[in-house]
């Protein structure tokens, strides 16, 4: 915001008389802003997700409440404030009551730092990537608290199985980013971002085969710190009937779910920003972008489609495949995520190394090859899936919309 | 609670969890109390009898063929065998011989019932690892099948259709060429069922070396069917002791064979169940191809009086045997008739198996055997 | 081995405890084949027909209770896997004290056929390791399956019978 309050000061009189008013209201309108952006992201993503889960299944999914079922999640909202709010007898009360809100708040708080354009962020900080790993933690401390107040066992099951899951992929996360961190040479995000460009192969994901493998183990990484599936053990409903939130109802229940689905969005955003390229246009420079306003925004809408395109990748694996086991899931962190962890951040410090003493060609030549295999993966995908969709011969015709 | 748990000496630090009668998990109205420090158990005691409806006793309140409709009752996923089971012995106590064209009739209900349990079997145990998706194809794939039987004989689900000394309905014309496009679609299907879930690594690391019961085990606990054959013992009803029209078919019998993991794991279980639909598929494909003409019904009095005497006739279910032990006094009502189910059975091994497991596992476990409740307290 | 050839070899080996054996009936080919013996053999004539190679009944079937009014009858129902055979071994118990001893040594599955009967029609098992109710609940008065029984008229407080079929209406 810091930038964005120094080109307030010069247009609007306002803001160079009182600059610490000016200063509060801007940010504290852009926290109202992105606790809309919050809720309006992660509505209409349940509605996705539940319509692509139907389409998944052969179903229609919901499509009732508003057209073709878009207002669904409002009715899900409106009906959950209405319903009573049970809490169990011997359940601690203080604690029942007070276990939303770290989780809550730690998905939330991510949005501090979540740029969307040059001067679109709330708080650049310097620290930005410990300051995201730190406040995502805040989400264990909730969740052990609504396990253990629940006074239930299954609950306690769930939350102590999460907690244990968290922290442990937060290791796994934190080495995945300093993979990517050190070719970019700073902590913010938007350093990091500044450090990219536009085009595919300058983006951080295809600087160099550790952040190329980075890139995948901070996706799986993330999502077991999301509670997704393959890694929803805390929610397995078929085991403990949803965890450490079985014994919450109404809103409180529906906080639970809301912030795990905005964490998807945090998820889809933070990846974008470190390793695909955050808000850069392609063949634009950064003073260009800074100094124009459709620019910004344009990277903003940029952002946001690389974010979503991560979260349907998300969703899309929701419903594909089963769950871990939790000893299978703790196994994957401890002996093979941190190991290769370790191993990719000595790598990439060697590449600096090498980096620096090869010519420039070199590594331009590297990042094209990743880049070209990254479309080679992503081209197989999608001809297995039309080969896939040609070679069953049902084929039963849906009038959906999507 | 139960007195015995007075009985156990628990240790501090036991925990005693209850999975409730309802659950979403268990596959039936069935508790488990498990007793375990966290995640490992130590036992797994399942408590049954909450689907108890006195099935054989409300038999030897009425006629013979009144009985037909409970037998659906006893097993609903797989209610043409349930009802074939009670006819074949009512048959044996009269003596009476089946026209032919009722024998291909059931065998092909039965086929098309296996396939539609099977993949509720298999349906479940995705669903209850996670994968929600395969349960919802198998259930499009079921509905088609619920479509065909209902057009035979008006029911999608209790069909009350074999009676004994035949079947209740003929085939309306144009059904044979439906279940022949259905088979023809089925198997492609399968095998993109294959590659979504079957080979899965998520799937085969959850299933593979959990829950082993190998083969004496299995054969003292009394374990039947594609449990049985799971864990390595080769014995089919249908080829083995054989009934009705199955002697005239050629079908392989799938048996277990350690396929990524140990003998007589759950994912042998798994793929035993995935391999019979297939097999049902040749099953029907023959039994369509030579369906003879004739009767659908032989001569039966109204009122059945059969001699006095027992009979025991066990018919190769989707859960495995399912045998009605029937004993008449040579009245019009039975005397006694007892059910035995694979379930019954199957869940008697669930305290032994489950030591040692996580609760994970034993989800898995109880989700590998199949267990159906209705079959284990009728 | 046929049925005849069982039955003779059972009486060769046991002798009295082998009291008959069911008949075949040419018209009814299937009827299920059983043969009687005395309640203090069961355990030896099990053991025996399911250790001896040329019978092998590695399956128990089923444990059928059956009250014949002035006896119980328990039909142990197995089969053999290796010989394809099935036929059944039946005891006749005194009503009032029907005890037997339990053949879980030799099938773990009588475990839970034993428990059943136990709960259904009041046979009592020696030596079995875990006697409860299995699909009645704990404390129910009763074996709802013996040809005299009547229920209790409540049950925790919940009536068991009603005037008007249909209740209050």
């Amino acid at each position: 915001m810091g930038d964005f309050f120094e080109y307030l000061k010069s247009e609007w009189s306002f803001a160079s008389a009182h600059p610490e008013l000016a200063f509060a209201i801007l940010v504290i309108g852009y926290g109202i802003l992105m606790i809309g952006f919050f809720a309006a992201f992660a509505g209409p993503v349940t509605w996705i997700e539940r319509r692509v889960a139907g389409r998944m299944q052969c179903r229609i999914g919901p499509n009732r409440v508003g057209p073709q079922g878009f207002l669904q999640w409002l009715a899900d909202g409106m009906k959950n404030f209405l319903k009573e709010d049970l809490i169990p007898n011997d359940a601690d009360r203080i604690l029942f009551r007070l276990a939303v809100y770290p989780v809550f708040a730690g998905v939330f708080l991510t949005f501090v730092v979540l740029p969307f354009g040059p001067w679109i962020v709330g708080a650049d900080l310097d620290v930005g990537i410990v300051y995201l790993l730190a406040v995502t933690a805040l989400v264990v401390t909730g969740i052990i608290m609504s396990g253990w107040a629940s006074n239930s066992k299954w609950a306690l099951l769930g939350g102590i199985r999460s907690a244990a899951q968290m922290v442990s992929y937060e290791v796994a996360a934190g080495m995945a980013l300093l993979t990517a961190i050190i070719p970019g040479g700073s902590l913010s995000l938007q350093g990091i971002i500044e450090h990219q460009g536009g085009w595919p192969w300058q983006w951080l994901v295809f600087f160099s085969p550790a952040t190329f493998v980075a890139f995948f183990v901070y996706f799986v990484a993330s999502l077991a710190e999301g509670n997704r599936t393959p890694f929803d053990l805390p929610e397995a409903e078929s085991e403990l009937v949803s965890g450490y939130n079985t014994e919450y109802s109404g809103m409180r229940f529906l906080f639970f779910a809301f912030a795990e689905w905005g964490n998807l969005y945090v998820i889809g955003a933070v990846i974008t920003a470190v390793f695909l390229g955050g808000w850069r246009i392609p063949g634009v420079d950064l003073a260009t972008q800074t100094n124009n306003l459709w620019l910004q925004l344009l990277g903003a809408a940029i952002f946001i489609a690389k974010a979503s395109i991560l979260v349907s990748v998300t969703i899309w694996l929701r419903w594909t495949l089963p769950r871990l086991r939790v000893d299978q899931l703790m196994m994957m962190c401890w002996k093979y995520f941190v190991p290769i962890g370790i191993g990719l951040v000595v790598f990439s410090l060697v590449w600096q190394l090498v980096a620096a003493a090869v010519p420039t060609w070199v590594t331009g030549a590297v990042s094209v090859l990743l880049t070209l295999a990254g479309a080679a993966l992503v081209a197989g995908m999608f001809w297995r899936a039309w080969y896939n969709i040609r070679s069953g011969k049902d084929t039963p015709v849906y009038k959906w919309l999507i | 609670m139960d007195s015995t748990q007075s009985k156990q000496s628990v240790s501090d630090d036991l925990m005693i969890l209850n999975m409730g009668p309802q659950h979403p998990s268990t596959h039936g109205v069935i508790r488990f109390i498990i007793t375990g420090d966290g995640e490992v158990m130590q036992r797994a005691v399942p408590h049954v009898g909450y689907l108890h409806r006195g099935i054989e006793k409300l038999a030897e309140g009425m006629p013979y063929p009144s009985f037909v409709p409970f037998t659906d009752r006893v097993d609903y996923l797989a209610a043409m065998f349930a009802n074939h089971g009670y006819a074949l012995a009512v048959e044996r106590l009269l003596g009476l011989e089946v026209p032919r064209r009722a024998e291909y009739l059931r065998v092909i209900v039965s086929e098309l019932n296996r396939i539609a349990s099977h993949l509720i079997g298999v349906g479940a145990m995705a669903m209850d690892i996670g994968a929600f998706t395969p349960f919802l194809h198998g259930i499009r794939e079921r509905e088609k099948l619920n479509d065909i039987i209902e057009e035979l004989c008006g029911a999608r689900l209790t069909y009350n259709y074999v009676r004994v000394g035949g079947v209740a309905f003929d085939i309306p014309a144009g059904l044979d060429r439906k279940i022949l496009s259905f088979l023809d679609t089925f198997e492609p299907l399968m095998e993109e069922f294959n590659r979504l879930i079957t080979v899965n690594e998520i799937l085969v690391k959850r299933c593979a070396n959990v829950a082993i019961i190998d083969a004496e085990t299995a054969k003292s606990y009394g374990l039947v069917g594609p449990n049985l054959r799971g864990s390595g013992v080769d014995w089919d009803l249908r080829r083995d002791l054989p009934y009705s029209a199955y002697p005239e078919f050629d079908f392989k019998v799938c048996v277990g064979r350690g396929v990524r993991g140990t003998l007589g794991d759950a994912y042998d279980r798994f793929v035993v169940r995935v391999e019979e639909m297939m097999e049902s598929v040749k099953i029907l494909r023959q039994a369509l191809a030579g369906i003879p003409e004739g009767d659908i019904m032989a001569k039966v009095p109204r009122k059945l009086k059969p001699p006095k005497g027992e009979a025991y006739a066990a018919v190769e279910s989707a859960r495995g045997e399912l045998g009605y032990h029937v004993i008449s006094d040579g009245k019009d009502k039975p005397y006694r008739v007892k059910i035995r189910a694979g379930s019954f059975t199957a869940t008697s091994i669930i305290e032994h198996a489950s030591k040692g497991l996580m609760i994970a596992d034993l989800v898995v476990l109880i989700a590998s055997l199949d267990v159906i409740a209705p079959e284990i307290d009728r | 081995m046929t049925f005849e050839e069982t039955v003779a070899r059972l009486q060769e080996k046991f002798g009295d405890a082998v009291e008959g054996a069911d008949e075949r009936d040419a018209g009814r080919p299937g009827l299920l084949l059983g043969v009687y013996v005395r309640p203090e053999a069961v355990v030896d004539v099990c053991r025996y027909l399911h250790d001896t190679p040329e019978l092998a009944f590695e399956q128990l079937s089923c444990i059928t209770g059956t009250d014949f009014q002035d006896h119980i009858q328990l039909a142990y129902v197995m089969m053999s896997y290796a010989h394809r055979e099935v036929m059944a071994v039946k005891v006749k118990l005194d009503r009032d004290e029907p005890s037997v001893h339990t053949v879980e040594g030799i099938w773990a599955t009588a475990n839970w056929h034993e428990r059943e009967v136990y709960d259904l029609l009041g046979v009592y098992f020696e030596g079995h390791s875990d006697l409860r109710r299995l699909l009645m609940p704990d404390d129910w008065v009763g074996h709802p399956l013996r040809k005299d029984y009547k229920e209790e008229p409540d049950y925790h407080g919940i009536p068991t019978t009603r005037d008007k079929a249909l209740g209050k209406y």
